[in-house]
């Protein structure tokens, strides 16, 4: 009990409503709503049976350590008989209410879809997110990774699939989780109601990383949205400076390029993220660093530190040709 | 010191069918391994909606002669069986012996066919999942007719040289138990592995 | 030809002589590995399961220590991912299942009033192939060989491609070791109880605890050949190259999951059912009358052990299943808390009315009805589809597993423990030091666990090794590795009081609580054949009705008889003569362990197996065990 409180009190002190409890989408509002349900009837009852249970415990007779009477006393059986009866009909009647509030939820959830919505692919890899914005035309189709922009308001439909072994999309604060599972395409549709950006973790267990496989859902107005997916259907800017056209050099001719596309490059490989913009992505590493020059520099010198495990191997760079290559990396906004 | 008791003195010191514990212990494994193979008939369905054509394009169908002259040899070997299993129960040492030994004749029969339906199924297990599934349902039951097979001969060893007790006339009835599951069975583990695939 | 009443003249000197010639303890390497006296295989298979259940609390430490804050390096991924599937692994395998079955293995013989199990000497056997899995495991974990793709091993992960080397190979044939063994515990329990009762204890005066044992003796017969498939798969796709669950060829991911959780979820009633039994036991004991309700907690638990079986889906809500489906498990899921409800009900009327007296078993109780019950609401929680979308995977459903599986199970366990201790060892637990333990344990587990359902919530997913600072998960994740110290103190007292009773405790009467059931009728500890006269039972609690009851006559005493009843009303049927001593159980098991640990590397090992075992097993059938019946025969 003294642990409950105490947890109580630190929920109450610091840390504030948790991920999934503050909804920013209405699949997640549904879920909270019908979690402030569950939880309320849970208090109740948890507080009903540890209440009776001392005051049986508290109160009862003294106890006898001669035979026990085995003679019941009719009366006071029966009343013993209708209590369990009574409290087993209550029972009955919370669970049948309970089912019934999670079956409209499972409705409501459900009900969510839009003609014609944005559609983005996900597919995840041991230990990133590969995401695509689909478009009729092929050439107007956008890659990136780890990092989800969705315009607010707008049911997006997401298309789930994996390829080496199975992940779990959670994005707590729009909606909860849908597998990602080879053989077996899965989809789910979010909306987010308000902006913001959104941490999301793979929630399957995939292997060595999984605990560094997260993603980032930004939500932001449909202009703001359209700019953004304008600005990735452009190829990589062409390097201005000496200093970032010797990183390019040095980003196709190493081995970065075995696993990389750079869209404007030679470098189309799709082992690894798609990096054609990614100075403008916020992350690095599956969501693991923030997208600074020095973790940039920690990250391609050794990986292995950073993500035990991970598919990218380090790569001995010298430091001219490392700075040469962060320069042209930052400049690929 | 006098009082009140319950003798069983009088009970007899063998019995048979579910009066026994062992005859209980074998339906235990009989429940236990139809489960599994239930669980793999299952679990062979499931595979199949993965599949276009079951078999998959480019397999035939399995060969039906051996799996059929197999349902027909097992349905056949029942009645020795059967024999054996009254005669244990009658306690009677030389129709044991006779009759068990047919069944042993056709349990060994029934494994040299095992041996052409592999061979009718038309594919290796490592081809794909269709060949998997029925590589091992086919090869769970074989398992059973091997473990079958050894139970049978030992135990014919020893009601014609053993030194014979009482209780291994009860060996022999449930022994012929486990074998009519054996029987029982390959009737389904037969319509799935080879009828089914010439039905879709 | 049948039982007769009577008024005879009982020697009890004469018997309980000839009763111990014939049913003596054989000594040397005999003794050691060839024993089949149920209550040694039975403490022998406790100890075990406590050493594992040890082990793989050590491991929990360290995985608490390595969460305790954010980006601790004390473990990296590899060795963490081994951890934890070796401690889940360990727990569900190598403790839970074979702890539950055996304290059945020691009390049920006894219960019903017979001198040995059905089988004494498959019944060892299991206990060999038990401690071979248990010792494979152990010992690849120790060579940094131990599995890492979780206890349930999804595929592909599992797989052959995603996960090469032999660490999955001994996971799968763990399985298949531990499986077995469940497998022939069930098998002996089911047919000890319906076969081997004392005359009269027809199947409504069977005890409550021997009812919990029977149900889940049934539940393992069924749902554990699910893990043995699906396993036997898995070894296959990684020796054999099938392709059960290879998606190139036809195969299936989700197959793997149906088949497993259809073992995993009846798994947990199969923990959970032992330990309702256990509770009835002590709560009826220390409330000093019958329990409320003999009949609804009869019904209660085979409800459950066939709902059991109807929720498995509800570990599969993410995967995407169409939407009828997930409401009929939703529905199913939920629906069986109310039989668990009846049971909690019945228990709390029974206390309400009864006389209680407040000992250290029946705290154990209490930390039990508190605990579980929250461990059950949340549970009603994660049945929810809508609401496991957002729990799954997550550390809500460590709290709440924890929560049914240490609230649920182990609390009643330990009471289980400290109440029959005195029958298993002839001396009285300390009191004291029992209260003092409910007391930590109590606090220790809310404390570790209670803060994981808000990490669940606050976004923190299962099997991490480590997380980011600023996901704010850190204060949290500190109180748990706090608790969990706490919990490892007392499991610590826990074991001390074991150590002191063993060595300083006061002499325990045959009946010290004054209970109902007739495990308690005869001496503390029990001799090697139980009773010097099989009881003949009257009522539901023998021993509050009868101070001085009829007994059974006219069982041979120069062998090892027993009698056999019926399944129904037990009835005096006929005389069965078990199994003495004999090592070929034990080869058998070894043969057959090198059989499948040389499995794991070619699937000649099968072959080897059948060839090893065949000799042994030659040896176990084939009569004439001249040497021992000879001898006891002579003796007599």
């Amino acid at each position: 009990m003294s642990a409950m409180l105490l947890s109580l009190v630190l929920l109450l002190a610091g840390c504030g409503a948790p991920a999934a409890l503050s909804p920013a989408g209405p699949q997640a509002g549904q879920i909270a709503g019908l979690w402030a349900v569950f939880f309320w009837v849970s208090v109740v009852v948890e507080v009903a049976v540890v209440a009776f249970l001392l005051y049986a415990v508290l109160r009862a007779r003294r106890p006898v350590l001669t035979l026990p009477a085995l003679a019941a006393e009719p009366l006071a059986e029966r009343r013993l008989t209708r209590g369990v009866s009574a409290a087993t009909a209550l029972t009955a009647i919370v669970v049948v209410a309970l089912l019934a509030a999670s079956i409209l939820v499972t409705r409501a959830l459900g009900a969510l879809h839009a003609p014609q919505a944005l559609t983005v692919e996900i597919a995840g890899h041991q230990w990133w997110w590969e995401v695509e914005y689909w478009d009729p035309v092929p050439s107007q189709r956008v890659r990136t990774a780890n990092e989800i922009h969705v315009p607010v308001g707008e049911a997006v439909l997401v298309k789930l699939r994996a390829s080496d072994v199975i992940h779990s999309l959670w994005v707590p604060p729009l909606h909860g989780k849908k597998d990602l599972i080879p053989g077996h395409a899965t989809s789910l549709w979010i909306k987010a109601d308000r902006p913001g950006a959104f941490g999301g973790q793979c929630a399957e267990f995939c292997g060595y990383q999984h605990a560094h496989m997260r993603l980032l859902v930004i939500a932001e107005s449909r202009g703001a949205f359209d700019a953004w997916l304008a600005r990735q259907r452009r190829p990589a800017p062409e390097p201005t400076d000496a200093q970032a056209r010797r990183g390019r050099d040095v980003f196709l001719t190493g081995p970065c390029a075995i696993c990389h596309t750079i869209v404007g490059t030679p470098a189309a490989a799709r082992l690894g993220p798609d990096l054609t913009h990614l100075a403008g992505r916020t992350t690095l590493a599956a969501g693991t660093l923030p997208n600074t020059p020095g973790h940039l520099a920690g990250w391609i010198i050794d990986p292995q530190r950073i993500k035990p495990g991970v598919h990218m191997p380090s790569i001995g760079l010298d430091g001219a040709d490392l700075q040469a290559l962060l320069a042209y990396l930052g400049s690929l906004k | 010191m006098r009082r009140p008791v319950l003798d069983v003195s009088a009970l007899p010191p063998i019995a048979y069918g579910s009066r026994t514990t062992i005859w209980w212990g074998v339906l235990g494994l009989i429940a236990i391994e139809g489960a599994a193979l239930a669980l793999t008939a299952v679990a062979a369905l499931y595979l199949r909606q993965n599949f276009m054509t079951w078999p998959p394009y480019g397999t035939p169908p399995p060969g039906l002669a051996a799996a059929t002259a197999n349902v027909v040899l097992l349905a056949l070997s029942v009645w020795p069986m059967y024999v054996a299993d009254r005669a244990a129960q009658r306690e009677r040492r030389l129709p044991v012996i006779i009759a068990l030994g047919i069944a042993c004749v056709f349990n060994v029969a029934t494994l040299a066919l095992r041996g052409f339906e592999f061979a009718a199924l038309n594919c290796w297990w490592d081809d794909h999942a269709y060949g998997s599934a029925v590589w091992l349902l086919l090869g769970m039951h074989a398992a059973h007719l091997v473990a079958s097979a050894i139970e049978n001969v030992l135990l014919l060893a020893l009601v014609v040289k053993g030194p014979l007790e009482r209780k291994h006339f009860v060996d022999v009835h449930v022994n012929a138990l486990y074998w009519y599951f054996i029987v029982a069975v390959w009737v389904p583990v037969y319509v799935l592995v080879f009828l089914a695939p010439r039905w879709s | 030809m049948s039982a007769e009443l009577a008024v005879r003249d009982v020697d009890d000197a004469a018997t309980r002589a000839a009763l111990e010639v014939t049913w003596a303890p054989p000594r040397g390497v005999l003794g050691l590995l060839g024993t089949v006296n149920h209550k040694v295989v039975a403490i022998r298979y406790i100890v075990s399961a406590f050493v594992f259940f040890a082990l793989a609390g050590v491991l929990a430490l360290v995985m608490r220590a390595q969460l305790a804050y954010p980006e601790a390096r004390l473990v990296g991924p590899d060795l963490y991912n081994q951890i934890f599937t070796v401690h889940g692994s360990t727990m569900m395998f190598l403790f839970a299942v074979p702890v539950m079955e055996a304290m059945g293995l020691y009390l049920v013989p006894l219960m019903v009033g017979t001198r040995n199990v059905a089988f004494p000497r498959l019944n060892a056997f299991g206990f060999w192939i038990y401690l071979i899995g248990g010792a494979l495991l152990w010992g690849a974990f120790l060579l940094n060989a131990g599995p890492d793709a979780g206890w349930f091993a999804y595929v592909p992960l599992a797989g052959p491609d995603q996960a090469p080397g032999k660490r999955i190979d001994v996971w799968a044939q763990m399985i298949t070791f531990t499986e077995l063994a469940a497998l022939v515990g069930a098998v002996e329990l089911v047919v000890t109880t319906l076969k081997l009762r004392a005359p009269g204890m027809s199947l409504n005066r069977v005890p409550l605890f021997v009812w919990a044992m029977l149900v889940t003796a049934f539940m393992v017969i069924f749902a554990m050949p699910a893990i043995m498939v699906a396993s036997t798969m898995l070894a296959m796709d990684r020796l054999v190259d099938t392709h059960f669950f290879n998606v190139a060829e036809g195969g299936d991911a989700l197959l793997w999951q149906h088949l497993f959780w259809f073992f995993g979820h009846p798994e947990v009633y199969i923990i959970f059912i032992p330990a309702t039994g256990f509770v009835s036991t002590i709560v009826q004991t220390f409330a000093r009358r019958p329990i409320v309700g003999y009949p609804a907690m009869v019904l209660s638990l085979i409800a459950t052990g066939f709902l059991g079986f109807g929720l498995w889906v509800h570990h599969m809500f993410a995967t995407g299943l169409p939407k009828l489906g997930e409401s009929f498990f939703t529905a199913a899921s939920m629906l069986i808390a109310i039989p668990t409800g009846v049971q909690i009900f019945c228990w709390l009327a029974t206390l309400r009315s009864g006389r209680v007296l407040v000992r250290a078993p029946l705290l154990y109780v209490l930390a039990f009805v508190a605990t579980f019950v929250l461990g059950g609401l949340s549970g009603v929680m994660v049945a929810s589809a809508p609401l496991d979308l957002q729990l799954h995977d997550t550390f809500f459903v460590v709290a709440h597993l924890h929560y049914v599986l240490i609230g649920g199970s182990v609390f009643p366990l330990l009471g289980a423990l400290h109440y029959w201790l005195p029958k298993m060892s002839g001396r009285m637990p300390s009191e004291g030091l029992g209260r003092l333990t409910v007391a930590i344990l109590f606090v220790g587990f809310q404390l570790t666990f209670f803060p994981m359902h808000q990490l669940g919530l606050a976004g923190m997913p299962r099997r991490v090794y480590t997380y980011l600072p600023e996901t704010g998960w850190g204060p949290l994740n500190a109180l748990s590795s706090v608790g969990a110290a706490l919990l490892g103190v007392a499991v610590l007292l826990f074991v001390a009081n074991v150590a002191w009773t063993l060595r300083r405790g006061a002499r325990a009467e045959d009946d010290p609580w004054g209970a109902d059931t007739l495990e308690w009728s005869t001496t503390s500890p029990p001799p090697a054949y139980n009773f010097v006269h099989i009881p003949v039972v009257e009522s539901r609690h023998p021993l509050w009705t009868h101070p001085s009851p009829r007994v059974v006559t006219g069982l041979r005493i120069d062998v090892r008889e027993v009698l056999v009843t019926d399944a129904i009303d037990a009835v005096p049927d006929h005389r069965h003569m078990l199994d003495g001593p004999t090592l070929y159980p034990f080869l058998t098991a070894m043969a057959a362990g090198i059989g499948i640990i040389t499995a794991i590397f070619t699937p000649w090992g099968i072959t080897v197996g059948v060839v090893l075992t065949l000799p042994p097993l030659i040896g176990w059938f084939w009569p004439a065990g001249e040497a021992i019946a000879g001898t006891t025969r002579e003796k007599a």
